[in-house]
């Protein structure tokens, strides 16, 4: 157990370099990265140069790349456009994300099983039919329109929510971005979970559950759920990092001052300390949750724990 | 008698049309008593005993016709909890491959203690001890130690134990065992066969073996039933098919066993295929396989002619068939 | 001591499974049986012809819309439903029901060139890797694991935000720059299988060059499930785009987009709807039509699941 997570570990420093050298070369050499810093105007080239040297953009992108990674890993990530320090932008942004993660993993959890549970055990009845339609409608319609269109609905037409989000975003007024931004995930979840239910309830392990008297409870529950979830478990895991990243348009639209509000904010102002420096805290997350699956994956999967 | 099944009929609904799985099958166990219940793929032998057991997908099967009788009482006509409570606590089932029998993902602990929790409301710690006591009795070795483990780190043969010790659990009065030993090794097989029969004599269970290997059933049936194509062809005591069968289908399955003593000469094979069960030939289902098949096999379907007392084929030449041996 | 029979129980599982196709009828391949599936499944043959709708108003769009998509009248912004004009015109006073129409060439061209090169690249790439394994499969798997670091319309928004062009191109190019690991690792796994059959096994030990197991052997039997990820993607990809042009990252105007009017419709969200929900319905119906598409494909690839 402690070689696998050993092992995992491992296998992660050299994704985490690749990703952030990755964006930090999107950022830095797609863009200019002190275009931003002179306000709306272009920097006069005395300034600009001045600005060059005194954030080491003279010397080479891998030299740049070292020097950032080191004042990361002493916990400067630098200054947004605005002045701020990247990292107090961090403490009031990650925050609100992580709230508007955590209210659409729920829903992934809780809606996404439960319906997964329900067709997959009523294979071609109406109801598992019904729910396969509305999850492939969900899955065409891109999140911003359906964004858009609870807005309109909840928000303008019934006036059930209020269309934008205060700043502080407390939970309550962050279900339907949640769900929002759940909708696609929430989708597969119901497919994955319904497949994987439907292929475990022909397992072999069930007909003996079965035959052994069980209520039926105790056998969907106790034998067929818990090895059913092993996949989907995996991939929820795998979102909270994809989930956290593309917040970015679900943030745009209920004007959520989180994560993706200020990478839009960061990017649309060239800012390249900031979009690095979050990116990099994504990355780190998304990474994190992916070592959390595997060590759950165990858990779950004696067969895996003791290989 | 413990357990009568009565002109049982189990069809399966696919996409190309109603497979015909069992027609009109008639045997009965008595307590203590073993009967073996022969047949290739596809016999309908696993049919009979999952819609026994209670244990049939439905769909796409569907039981169209018969009665079961357990102790006097119609399980056809019980309501599925009072059925329920009959599958694990007075009868039992063992299944082929363990490995994928027993669930992955909780220890054999967990899944021999479930039977007491379940049936017996026993708390959890005191069906731990349940289990132990009967991983001893399978002769598990280390069993209080080994009570957490999971099923992938057993071995084969300690697998089945495990199985059948979880049949075993409440000392049920019918036990089906599905070809309990086919995926064993050969060393291993005779040991949880020996297994299997010295507890059926303890608790005196009724036990019905399902197998297609006529090596194992000569050791420890009382009687036998063959089946083909959803039917029972010969059904006698155990001895008597051995030295005379009466229905041509056994005799091509005795004289198939490999023989020591016929080393050197080539294996005799039945020749054909067995029937697709959406089309199964009019009249005697063997008829096209049969070497003695005549025009009337192929019009009507033979019934069961009485060849002695507890004796029966369904062969119009069952004489011709005694005696030409 | 066993007969001469067939072990397993498989049979009394699924009875007429395996006897179903006996020595009587002749063996059908993957394909051709995928075929006789597709052609009797009403989903296939709907989303099939919307498809095949899509692509005709692609390359003739003044078959059925006869107006210029950039020639507004800012005097009718906003205004509804009129004679000419059953969608409305939006707030720019451009007619909703041609910049519809006309959109779904920039969504489809995004859709197709997108996927054609994701899995070309991916495809190739995967496949290799799966093929000849060791370090070239090691250093793909660490490769892949990095692009799958990076959400993509984060990625997007980085990438696109310094593209002046209002051009589909770099859209494309960058849907292929991210898109191509999630097919290489279908192509490697899938690959990985096929070379695993016991004839390409034996091919390989009769002697067969590496060229000619990859293209005869192993090529054909990989290359299903490629197709079912790759024409679900499509769909993806065309959301993408959208969202990206959404985001304002994606086309640019005056580049016609589905993604630029919905955006440009979230506006006007309370007073004019029907600019907001024409493009987005025609976009939701694309997207849903290729991936029902491709499940219907895998669906009849993939029988095991029926």
């Amino acid at each position: 157990m402690g070689r696998y997570v050993i092992r995992r570990l491992l296998q992660m420093i050299p994704v985490f370099f690749g990703t952030t050298l990755l964006i930090f070369l999107m950022v830095n050499v797609m863009g200019d990265p002190i275009a931003g810093l002179c306000g709306d105007r272009q920097c006069d080239p005395a300034t600009a140069a001045q600005l060059r040297s005194e954030f080491g953009l003279d010397k080479p992108v891998w030299q740049q790349y070292l020097t950032y990674m080191g004042n990361v890993f002493t916990g400067d990530f630098g200054t947004a456009f605005n002045g701020q320090k990247v990292t107090e932008l961090m403490a009031t942004a990650f925050p609100i994300t992580i709230r508007l993660t955590i209210v659409a993993i729920v829903f992934e959890i809780v809606i996404g099983i439960s319906l997964g549970v329900v067709t997959g055990l009523r294979r071609g009845r109406p109801v598992d039919t019904t729910v396969l339609i509305l999850t492939l409608v969900v899955i065409s319609i891109p999140t911003f329109v359906t964004g858009l269109l609870l807005q309109l609905l909840l928000g303008v037409e019934w006036g059930i929510i209020k269309p934008s989000v205060s700043s502080e975003a407390p939970f309550n007024e962050l279900l339907v971005p949640g769900l929002v931004l759940a909708s696609v995930s929430l989708a597969y979840v119901t497919r994955l979970t319904r497949t994987s239910i439907a292929e475990n309830a022909r397992a072999d392990y069930v007909r003996t559950a079965v035959a052994k008297g069980l209520p039926r409870r105790r056998v969907v529950i106790r034998h067929l759920l818990r090895n059913s979830l092993i996949p989907v478990v995996t991939f929820i895991g795998t979102d909270v990092g994809a989930l956290m990243g593309g917040a970015i348009v679900t943030e745009r639209i209920f004007n959520i001052h989180g994560v993706g509000f200020q990478l839009y904010q960061g990017i649309l102002r060239q800012n390249s300390q900031t979009v690095v420096g979050f990116v990099t805290i994504l990355v780190l997350v998304f990474l994190a949750a992916n070592l959390l699956v595997d060590l759950l994956y165990a858990v779950l999967d004696p067969r895996i724990r003791y290989a | 008698m413990l357990l009568e099944v009565r002109d049982l009929h189990v069809e399966f609904h696919t996409r190309d049309g109603v497979a015909k799985a069992v027609n009109g099958v008639n045997y009965s166990v008595a307590e203590g008593e073993t009967l073996a219940v022969l047949g290739e793929s596809g016999s309908g032998k696993s049919v009979t005993a999952q819609a026994v057991m209670g244990i049939l997908d439905m769909p796409p099967g569907k039981i169209s016709g018969g009665e079961i009788l357990f102790k006097d009482r119609d399980l056809l006509k019980m309501k599925k909890d009072e059925r329920r409570k009959i599958r694990g606590q007075e009868m039992a089932m063992i299944f082929q491959d363990a490995l994928s029998s027993l669930n992955p993902v909780l220890s054999v602990g967990e899944q021999l203690g479930e039977m007491f929790v379940v049936h017996r409301g026993m708390s959890h710690k005191d069906a731990k001890l349940k289990a132990v006591e009967l991983m001893d009795r399978v002769r598990i070795p280390a069993a209080k130690e080994r009570v957490g483990n999971f099923p992938h780190q057993f071995s084969g043969g300690m697998r089945q134990r495990i199985m059948i010790a979880m049949a075993m659990a409440l000392e049920p009065s019918l036990i089906i065992a599905d070809e309990p030993t086919t995926a064993l090794d050969v060393t291993v097989q005779a040991q949880v066969m020996d297994l299997l029969a010295e507890l059926q004599r303890e608790l005196n269970m009724g036990l019905i073996l399902i197998t297609h290997d006529l090596g194992v059933v000569a050791d420890v049936a009382d009687k036998i039933a063959v089946m083909y194509a959803g039917r029972i062809v010969e059904s006698a005591p155990v001895h008597e098919i051995y030295r005379a069968p009466a229905h041509p289908y056994t005799k091509g399955l005795l004289r198939s066993i490999p023989r020591l003593d016929q080393k050197g000469r080539e294996l005799y094979a039945i020749k054909g295929l067995p029937p697709n069960l959406l089309h199964i030939p009019p009249g005697c289902a063997f008829n096209p396989r049969c070497p003695m098949a005549q025009e009337i096999c192929r019009g009507e379907v033979p019934p069961l002619f009485e060849v002695a007392e507890h004796r029966e084929s369904a062969c119009y030449f069952w004489k011709e068939t005694l005696d030409a041996r | 001591m066993d007969l001469a029979l067939e072990e397993g129980t498989t049979l009394e599982r699924t009875p007429g499974g395996p006897e179903g196709t006996g020595p009587a009828e002749k063996p059908r391949s993957l394909w051709s049986d995928a075929w006789r599936d597709l052609r009797r499944n009403p989903v296939f043959i709907i989303s099939a012809l919307i498809i095949l709708f899509l692509v005709i108003i692609s390359i003739w769009p003044s078959l059925i819309a006869d107006q210029d998509p950039l020639n507004c009248d800012l005097a009718k912004a906003q205004q509804g439903s009129q004679p000419g004009h059953p969608f409305g015109f939006d707030g720019q006073g451009c007619d909703v029901y041609t910049r519809t129409v006309y959109g779904a060439r920039n969504s489809v061209t995004v859709g197709v060139c997108s996927t054609l090169g994701v899995t070309l690249l991916g495809g190739v790439l995967g496949g290799l890797a799966g093929f000849f394994g060791g370090l070239s499969d090691s250093i793909l798997s660490r490769v892949t694991d990095v692009f799958f670091g990076i959400p993509v319309v984060l990625g997007g928004l980085v990438f696109l935000s310094v593209v002046t062009s209002s051009t589909v191109w770099p859209v494309i190019g960058f849907i292929v720059l991210l898109g191509w690991p999630q097919i290489a690792r279908i192509a490697r796994g899938s690959v990985i299988t096929a070379k695993q059959n016991d004839y390409v096994q034996a091919a390989r030990a009769l002697g067969a060059s590496n060229t000619r197991m990859m293209l005869r052997h192993i090529t054909p039997n990989a290359i299903a499930p490629v197709i079912v990820v790759a024409t679900i993607a499509l769909g993806t990809y065309i959301s993408l785009e959208a969202t990206l042009s959404f985001l304002g990252v994606g086309l640019k105007p005056p580049a016609v987009s589905w993604g630029i009017d919905i955006s440009a419709a979230s506006q006007y969200i309370r007073n004019a709807p029907h600019m907001l929900l024409w493009p987005a319905g025609a976009l939701a119906v694309t997207v849903l039509a290729f991936i029902m598409l491709g499940d219907a494909v895998r669906d009849a690839l993939d029988p095991k699941l029926r």
